[in-house]
């Protein structure tokens, strides 16, 4: 598929599943997605392991969008991407915008076959700065 | 205070000795892994207890689980060239801490493997770390003062620069995590808390400290 993938962490599985029901709801199979969440051991948090795995299912050639709850599941989603490295890390980004908001507004911008950057500047009109 | 009064790390440290040579031998490495595996172990109540008064009460539990994760693989690590060593046990805490601190202190380790020699002196070592150190502030988009492992890191840095001996370091360590309790924390969940942060220590700069200790006590002055 050649649209952007969006991959969705949250501290939480069911806020991260529910949040991917709801673009699923909006774009349906149109965009490559996947969700993490918990810490691998049955409690809140996030896992670099769970976010590169995210990252692999929904890879597309078109640039996959992260989109993430609190400071944890970002700076753990920046380090999967570091591990994961060139030439497919310049091609993921970390969006700065709500969680649900910017799922659903990202999946459906990119539903439309919007490039990486257009998909990111989309879920960042939602973030106040 | 009364935590920072406590000698378990120097007494569960107290159990090596440190070695002769100036090299840092794999017998070496595979002790100081275990010390700091055992001091984490140690305090990993106290580390979570912190992290409940101002964060989400993980701190602990991941380090835990994170450093004991090292410890199944000690001899493995310490078997490899100083550099390929610290890389190794960083990324194995990017994989198994969890929470903020897992890339935090991961990138710690994997910073000071890019930046050291296979056999460092003191000034290797120095400049390093403050490498290294800018590698967390740019993980955490962070800098010293906002109540972070930061605020340890850095005047262990400047200690380990102004030629401080092992033990003055691991004061200066204890000192500079006490300092945290009065600032107010600008990253992390703490900083969600605003003024409410102050007067609680930051869990990170708690366990850097402990570790600080742990690694000065084995190592003493012979770098």
């Amino acid at each position: 598929m050649s649209n952007v993938g969006i991959v969705i962490v949250s501290h939480s599985p069911l806020v991260a599943e529910g949040t991917a029901d709801m673009v699923r709801q909006m774009v349906g199979d149109e965009v490559p997605l996947a969700w993490c969440g918990g810490n691998g051991h049955g409690g809140l948090g996030t896992t670099v392991e769970a976010i590169m795995g995210a990252i692999d299912k929904a890879w597309s050639e078109a640039g996959v969008a992260i989109l993430v709850d609190l400071g944890g599941a970002e700076t753990n989603s920046e380090m999967a991407v570091e591990m994961i490295g060139e030439p497919r890390a310049q091609k993921i980004i970390v969006c700065n915008a709500p969680i649900v908001e910017g799922a659903v507004m990202a999946a459906t911008e990119a539903s439309g076959g919007a490039s990486l950057k257009e998909v990111v500047a989309t879920a960042h009109e939602l973030s106040p700065s | 205070m009364d935590q920072l009064s406590d000698d378990r790390s120097f007494a569960t440290a107290g159990k090596v000795q440190p070695g002769n040579s100036a090299d840092m031998t794999a017998l070496d490495l595979s002790r100081l892994i275990t010390a700091a595996a055992d001091t984490i172990a140690d305090h990993a109540e106290e580390l979570t207890a912190l992290d409940q008064a101002i964060g989400d009460g993980d701190h602990g539990l991941n380090m835990k689980r994170g450093f004991e994760a090292v410890r199944t693989e000690a001899d493995a690590f310490a078997a490899k060239p100083l550099p390929e060593a610290l890389k190794a046990i960083g990324t194995k805490l990017v994989m198994t801490v969890g929470g903020a601190s897992g890339p935090l202190f991961g990138t710690l380790f994997l910073a000071l493997g890019r930046e050291i020699s296979a056999d460092p002196d003191r000034a290797d070592l120095t400049a390093a770390f403050g490498k290294a150190i800018e590698a967390v502030a740019a993980r955490g988009k962070s800098q010293v003062g906002q109540k972070t492992l930061l605020d340890v890191l850095q005047p262990v840095h400047d200690a380990l620069a102004g030629g401080m001996t092992a033990a003055e370091i691991a004061d200066i360590a204890d000192a500079a995590a006490e300092a945290t309790v009065p600032m107010k924390a600008l990253r992390g969940r703490a900083s969600f808390l605003g003024d409410r942060s102050i007067g609680h220590m930051d869990a990170g700069a708690r366990s850097t400290a402990l570790l600080v200790r742990t690694l000065a006590h084995i190592i003493g002055d012979k770098g």
